[in-house]
């Protein structure tokens, strides 16, 4: 008991000791501390900015050649902040980093939101399809399924459009998808498709851009010094083509790219990429309070069908492990030292992506296949726990009357252990309807990604994070009070 | 009924069995008397296959025992026709008096619940519990919930009964009531074929039901026993007749 005292002790001591480091980079000027540090996302990946395949722990990517070349005009160092792609802009405006660098797309929402600096990328959106297909078109697109990545042009040019979208949360795994027929095209930007998409011999894309945009450097309002002259040091980049001899040495200079001085002056005004309905956004609406109840409804799907086949499953594991013979009862315990020591996540896409060659599963089955194949392992150690916890002379007794184990086990055995697990179970279950929202990594969008997407459309995230948390409480307060009111039931039966 | 022959059984390298022939004719009564460790309830657990023996054989109710691990099938089979009854009764906590009695005619041997019941009803009503078919176990006293268990280990018509120190875990006020079954199970073995056990169970056909009881009471012992064993490390040291067997 003390031991553990100290050790909660020391682990707090610990985060509390280790809060500093995480400064804000916006409470002083970059000036004043000597660099300017830029916010990106790793999984962005290959040729944006990535880790080098050669020396690990250094970050590589054209981003990184601008920024470097950025940060020297403006005479500071540049510093990469890695953070979460989706949750860049909030990251940017709570003071993380100065500027966002990282395959920003100019839209009218953003430029609402943020500061935009000129272009320094201009990239085509490409649509990828599976050979054969006759997919050519923005309109031909209508009520098909297309996948593309969260917050981009590509995902509102769809939702216009009205393709049935499907959102993912790296560049490789939507051309998986479409090669193997989850989805019917995939809308992306040309540096992504050209590097992850095109190349699969199952895929073709459409040798023109369906509409071209740009990639811009995003900063606070408020930062309208910092921006003229980020502004200015982009010009000179260009202007002394060293923007050229980067983006040539990643291999990324093309046609597009000649326009990059002409829409020198786009910052002041709006891109031709307006989709209707992209406009400046939004406060929570009834509409949007409605697809968080649809997001609320899936998880509540997934987390009851996966438990259901946990439940059976951990009960069978726990019996095995319990009652079967020595090589059975290693594969079981094998089983849930694998499943129980790798993380979930992991299994998602191992489930998803990693065996889509062999079996191709739907991803609300594969969401239910792998939360319920997890949480099996966690079942099977509370009913073994919970067998191990009977009275030994319960089981001597069902056999002493005649009963096989079988019988044993459903008549007498497993029905008193399911009582002593129940606590336990509900507490699993309410674990689970959390760990539902990891689902999001294969495309599903239940309710935690729900919010995150509208929080960030909304600019807010105390409403939606809110109405989150209500949610999940809403559906697991319930079930706390159902578990109660069965244990009493049974003490009192 | 029952032949013991040569039995031994260690667990480990200490031996608990060194060697037990006896022979226990169909409907008689045997008490086993001996100090704690002296192998009576080793013995008993052997009867009914819950031990394993090494050396030896056993013949109960007309099954053979072998030395080593039983066949399930087998001993399932003996089961059905050797009751046991425990020091700590091992009701099952979550059935009711009447499902604890029913379980295994309706389970083991597939009597329709209608018929388990009434049979249950009647073996209630013999151990003095008509009236709490419905009640819980943790509902019930000691000395009740082992009346309930000698009515459970009893409803399948069995032939032989072990008891197992059934009185030893009840405060001494307790007893009486299950000496007082125990009195009128013994009786209705005596009255063989004609009792209301058997006559009302599967085998009314057996000639009684035979009783082997581990008891430390000399004077329960004295009172039910045809014969009284006693044993000492492992070993028969005495067989007494107590007269009763005239009868």
């Amino acid at each position: 008991m003390r031991a553990w005292a100290i050790f909660c002790l020391v682990s707090w001591a610990a985060a509390f000791l280790s809060w500093p480091k995480a400064a804000h980079a916006g409470s002083a000027e970059p000036a004043a501390r000597g660099e300017l540090t830029w916010g990106g996302d790793l999984q962005g990946g290959e040729p944006y900015v990535y880790e080098s395949p050669t020396e690990p722990g250094v970050i590589i990517g054209f981003e990184v050649d601008i920024a470097q070349a950025l940060a020297k005009e403006l005479g500071l160092r540049a510093k990469f902040q890695q953070n979460d792609w989706s949750n860049l802009i909030p990251s940017l405006e709570r003071g993380d980093f100065d500027i966002i660098l990282n395959g920003l797309e100019d839209t009218p929402a953003r430029r609402a939101r943020l500061r935009l600096s000129r272009p320094y990328f201009v990239y085509g959106e490409t649509l990828a399809v599976r050979r054969g297909t006759t997919l050519q078109n923005l309109n031909d697109l209508a009520g098909r399924r297309v996948g593309t990545l969260n917050q981009t042009v590509a995902e509102e040019l769809l939702r216009a459009h009205h393709a049935e979208v499907t959102l993912y949360e790296g560049q490789q795994e939507p051309y998986l998808d479409l090669a193997h027929g989850r989805v019917d095209a995939v809308l992306l930007d040309h540096v992504i498709a050209d590097r992850y998409g095109c190349s699969l011999p199952e895929l073709s894309c459409v040798p023109r851009d369906l509409a071209r945009g740009s990639y811009v450097i995003g900063l606070r309002p408020r930062d309208t010094e910092l921006a003229e002259r980020i502004d200015r040091a982009l010009g000179t980049l260009i202007e002394r083509g060293e923007l050229r001899r980067i983006l040539e040495h990643w291999k990324l200079w093309d046609a597009r790219q000649e326009e990059l001085g002409a829409r020198a002056t786009a910052a002041t005004r709006a891109p031709e990429l307006a989709v209707s309905g992209a406009g400046v956004k939004r406060s929570l609406g009834a509409g949007q309070i409605a697809l968080f109840f649809q997001g609320a409804l899936l998880t509540v799907l997934i987390s009851v069908c996966a438990f259901g086949l946990a439940l059976p499953l951990g009960v069978l594991l726990a019996v095995v492990r319990s009652h079967a013979g020595p090589a059975a009862r290693f594969v079981a315990t094998a089983y849930v030292e694998v499943l129980r020591g790798t993380p979930v996540l992991l299994q998602l896409y191992v489930l998803y992506y990693g065996l889509s060659s062999f079996v191709r599963l739907g991803p609300i089955t594969a969401a239910i296949l792998g939360l319920g194949l997890n949480y099996a392992a966690y079942e099977a150690e509370v009913h073994r726990g919970a067998l191990a916890a009977l009275p030994r002379g319960q089981a001597e007794a069902a056999s002493a009357l005649g009963l096989s184990r079988l019988q044993a086990l459903r008549h007498v055995l497993l029905p008193q252990s399911f009582r002593i697990a129940l606590p336990a179970l509900t507490n699993d279950f309410v674990a689970l309807l959390k760990d539902s929202s990891l689902v999001s990594v294969i495309t599903v969008v239940e309710l935690t990604k729900r919010m995150t997407i509208v929080a960030v459309e909304a600019r807010d995230w105390v409403v939606p994070g809110l109405l989150c948390a209500g949610l999940y409480f809403a559906m697991s307060f319930p079930l706390s009070r159902l578990s109660l009111w069965l244990e009493r039931r049974y003490q009192s039966a | 009924m029952i032949r013991i022959s040569g039995l031994c059984k260690a667990f480990g390298s200490a031996p608990v069995l060194g060697g037990v022939d006896a022979e226990v004719a169909a409907g008689k009564i045997v008490a086993l008397l001996g100090a704690s460790g002296s192998g009576k309830s080793t013995l008993l657990r052997c009867l009914n296959g819950l031990e394993t023996f090494d050396a030896g054989s056993l013949e109960v109710a007309g099954f053979s025992l072998r030395p080593g691990a039983h066949d399930p099938r087998l001993l399932q089979a003996l089961r059905a026709k050797v009751g046991m009854v425990f020091q700590d009764f091992q009701l099952f906590s979550h059935l009711s008096v009447l499902d604890n009695v029913t379980l295994a005619p309706r389970v083991a041997q597939g009597v329709p619940r209608a018929r388990a019941e009434a049979h249950a009803r009647e073996l209630l009503a013999q151990v003095g519990l008509e009236g709490r078919a419905h009640a819980q176990p943790r509902e019930l006293s000691g000395g009740q919930k082992q009346r309930v268990a000698i009515a459970r280990a009893l409803a399948q018509g069995v032939s032989v009964l072990l008891l197992d120190e059934p009185t030893s875990a009840l405060d001494p006020e307790l007893r009486e009531e299950v000496r007082e079954v125990l009195r009128r199970v013994a009786r209705g073995a005596e009255k063989s074929a004609s009792s209301q056990i058997s006559a009302s169970s599967q085998a009314s056909a057996s000639p009684g039901l035979t009783i082997l009881l581990v008891t430390h009471e000399h004077a329960l012992a004295n009172e039910l026993a045809d014969e009284i064993w006693t044993l000492d490390a492992g070993r028969i040291v005495s067989v007494r007749h107590t007269g009763l067997s005239a009868r």
